[in-house]
């Protein structure tokens, strides 16, 4: 699993560059980077479902950022850090690496032997249950469809409320209403 | 310790991204420290339902695949629907930003602060 570890490492590099670089255009740039490396490492950890979703959504995600970074003069400036929260982001690092002590020692499954003990019934009734050759689809359209419906209604919801704060109808029936006071 | 070693790797992402989050004062700085964090979160589900010579959960007509062969699907699933929010909850803070960025005439977080009436 060597490429495993050069793709993380691209991941961690891309990130490190993201945050630190000056250009917001850049920063976007190394987040589409570490959102394609992340789709690849999900092909070579055997989720070609979840790899092709990571890529259309990094895309999307991607033009979304430099819609809101592009044609602004500002994008060079750099804001630089707030010192109280870079203090709070070192103790929530050694809040981590605590954490992640007593996990790795209270029992998590090594890397590479899942649990399977609830899930291995998904793969077993599969066809029988649903027809569905591929698991993950028959998990997502039927045994947890409510999951996906939720998932639809999140969606729309957000939509709903990106259009209202996108919107400019109501800031123009404002200003008619300032010209009709004056 | 190896056994680990893609978890460990999947958490400094994560702490990348809350110290950006927690750090930075640019908005679209915050936002990329969200997406990452959520990168991460995804990446480590998908790294705990790996199996080791594992296949992909997708069954097929011309080969006999068992099930014990696969890695855990259930994650695969959930990951999937994670995803899609999370692109939904960046749109949505994505459009905040430019809003505010029309109204304040910068990204920066404190001036925004100093700005309220």
């Amino acid at each position: 699993m060597i490429e495993l570890y050069v793709l993380m490492g691209l991941m961690i590099a891309g990130a490190i560059i993201a945050i630190e670089v000056k250009n917001l255009l850049s920063a976007v740039v190394a987040v589409g980077v570490i959102g394609l490396a992340l789709s690849i490492i999900f092909l070579l950890l055997k989720a070609p479902d979840v790899a092709l979703t990571q890529i259309v959504v990094e895309i999307v995600a991607v033009i979304l950022l430099i819609r809101a970074t592009l044609h602004r003069e500002i994008a060079q400036k750099s804001c630089g850090h707030r010192p109280f929260g870079a203090l709070m982001g070192i103790l929530f690092l050694g809040l981590a690496v605590i954490a992640a002590i007593v996990t790795f020692a209270s029992g998590l499954n090594p890397f590479g032997e899942p649990l399977m003990t609830v899930s291995q019934f998904y793969p077993v009734n599969a066809i029988s249950g649903t027809g569905a050759t591929n698991v993950v689809s028959s998990i997502i359209l039927d045994y947890r469809a409510y999951d996906t419906l939720g998932e639809a209604t999140v969606l729309f919801t957000a939509v709903i409320g990106v259009l209202t704060v996108m919107r400019s109808v109501g800031k123009k029936k404002e200003e008619d209403l300032q010209e009709n006071n004056e | 310790m190896n056994a680990y070693m893609p978890y460990i790797l999947c958490m400094i992402l994560f702490c990348i991204g809350v110290y950006a989050i927690l750090a930075k004062r640019n908005i679209i700085k915050i936002i990329l420290g969200v997406v990452i964090a959520e990168y991460a979160v995804n990446l480590f589900l998908v790294l705990v339902a790996y199996k080791a010579g594992g296949r992909s959960a997708i069954f097929s007509e011309t080969e006999v695949i068992l099930p014990g062969a696969m890695v855990d699907p259930l994650p695969h699933a959930l990951v999937l629907t994670s995803i899609v929010i999370g692109l939904a909850t960046t749109a949505f803070l994505i459009a905040l930003a430019i809003r505010l960025y029309g109204k304040y005439g910068t990204f920066d977080i404190t001036r925004m602060r100093e700005l309220r009436g």
